[in-house]
């Protein structure tokens, strides 16, 4: 969404406004504070949370979660869609199968991933690789399939070996492809962290907002829930700075 | 990944490993508790199918699913346009939009039960949040895509807002809506299965999770199946109904802002 300089000011104004008719409307208890607290409790929880240092547990754990199961998948899905990008052979025997797993919601198999491994973090990790591995997957194998012929003829004529084209012409050149699914995969890595720790009562913020349900603490609850939003804005900010980074040798499309 | 001429290669890895895992269920050293047998698997489904458990189920999940779905719908598309008609208004709400849009909508599940309880309603609310933001950007997209010129027809003949909605806008914008839809149908059915695994009990998560705490690994199977059938069949008939539609637009990338 692009927007002038000037109108940040009423973007602001607006999203301030909305808190403050929040704000107004949970004081004189006209909306239920309890399904909606005021905007000032939440802020003051988020806030004590942070200076008495009570969320860096928490928040690591869920972080290191997805980070873990994100790099898993991550490398899974380059390996995997390298293979099936550049294999004919590989796309025919695998392809069918991997159509037939993609559409599985990555929650279900929770429970037989929890047959196998147990209430563990093994099993957390298992299922955030197993939903995150998609989309590298995906756009690797596609980033393959659309090596430029040209390149492929360069390659022949100096007789690079199967292994030398792929280091040296596919994975560069399949590059953005592959980072732009990795964004997507870590976006599905931070829900399933989630939900693994809410189903498989894993530490981390995802039991923690559970918790505060359950004992009806909800600003607890709204900061829990404002965490995991700035959390999913900054993990992927961050990774798109290392995106233009990786990506800077490219000339910038016309 | 389309199928090739030698689309009989694709059985080979799955028939093999059925019958390799079948045969190697007869012998002494399988956990049978964790892994199961192709037969039982396929007995329990059978089962339940008849039964008529594993029908409730899905219809359940399906019901939320689409529930929540419809609701997105609604209000996506009614947004979507209002702010693709007014860059302005889109200025100045698009940034609160974006603040949002990175709350997991999992995040959400204990504040939906804290509101709605248990049962259909949750799920349906923690659905029509995860499908809003598809359908929203995909329709602020579509409508700053109509021919401006339709724009100006409209407002020469001084339509009023539903009439330029219903009889200008939507009809150009539809095609693109449709992937919108389309990405909204698949997150709504892995929501609505996410909900139930994490606490509402009702649904084929539900019942999936049940079957683990029981103890069947086999039920767990079976419905893991269906569900994957479930899901390829949903994906396929998409594929086939975007394709069809007259102005379609093929790929998100193509409508993206």
């Amino acid at each position: 969404m692009r927007i002038l300089r000037s109108q940040w000011l009423w973007a602001l104004l607006f999203a301030a406004g909305l808190l403050l008719v929040w704000q107004v409307l949970a004081d004189q208890k006209w909306i239920s504070p309890v399904f909606f607290p005021s905007p000032s409790r939440t802020g003051a929880e988020l806030v004590r949370q942070v200076a008495e240092g009570q969320i860096w547990a928490p928040l690591g754990a869920t972080l290191q979660r997805m980070f873990f199961g994100w790099a898993l998948a991550s490398l899974l899905g380059v390996v995997v869609g390298a293979a099936i990008g550049s294999s004919r052979t590989a796309r025919d025997y695998l392809g069918p199968l991997l159509e037939f797993v993609r559409p599985l919601p990555a929650s279900a198999v929770i429970p037989a991933a929890i047959l196998f491994l147990g209430l563990s973090n093994e099993m957390a990790i298992a299922v955030i690789a197993f939903g995150a591995v998609w989309p590298v997957l995906l756009s690797s194998a596609h980033g393959f399939v659309a090596i430029e012929s040209k390149l492929r003829e360069v390659a022949a004529a100096l007789c690079l070996s199967r292994m030398q084209l792929i280091v040296k012409i596919a994975i560069p050149g399949a590059l953005p492809d592959i980072l732009a699914g990795a964004r997507v995969s870590l976006a599905i890595a931070l829900i399933l962290a989630v939900v693994t720790e809410m189903q498989a009562s894993q530490p981390g913020l995802g039991q923690n907002i559970l918790l505060a349900q359950r004992s009806l603490r909800s600003p607890e609850l709204y900061a829990g829930i404002v965490s995991l939003g700035i959390m999913g804005f900054v993990v992927n900010r961050a990774l798109l700075a290392v995106e233009r980074r990786l990506l800077r040798w490219r000339v910038a499309p016309a | 990944m389309q199928r090739g001429p030698s689309g009989l290669r694709g059985w080979v890895i799955p028939v093999l490993a059925l019958v390799l895992w079948e045969l190697w269920s007869h012998a002494g050293t399988f956990p049978i508790d964790t892994l199961s047998r192709p037969s039982d698997i396929a007995v329990a489904g059978a089962r339940g199918f008849i039964d008529g458990s594993i029908p409730l189920a899905t219809w359940q999940t399906v019901q939320a699913a689409l529930y929540g779905l419809a609701v997105a719908a609604v209000l996506g598309i009614l947004f979507g346009v209002i702010l693709g008609l007014s860059p302005r208004l889109e200025g100045v709400v698009g940034p609160s939009i974006d603040a949002l849009r990175p709350v997991p909508s999992v995040a959400l599940i204990p504040l939906a039960l804290l509101m709605f309880g248990f049962g259909l309603q949750m799920e349906a609310s923690v659905v029509a949040f995860a499908c809003l933001w598809p359908i929203l950007l995909v329709t602020i997209a579509a409508v700053h895509g109509v021919e401006p010129r339709l724009l100006d027809v409209a407002r020469v003949l001084q339509m009023s807002f539903a009439a330029r909605m219903f009889k200008v806008i939507l009809p150009a914008a539809l095609g693109r809506i449709n992937v919108g839809l389309r990405i909204a149908v698949s997150i709504s059915l892995i929501v609505a299965v996410t909900v139930e695994i994490v606490l509402n009990p009702r649904g084929l998560g539900y019942s999936m999770i049940g079957a683990q705490q029981s103890l069947r690994p086999d039920l767990v199977y079976a419905q893991l199946l269906w569900l994957g059938l479930l899901g390829w069949g949903l994906n396929a008939a998409l594929n086939k109904a975007v394709s069809m539609w007259p102005g379609g637009v093929q790929s998100y990338e193509d409508v993206q802002p």
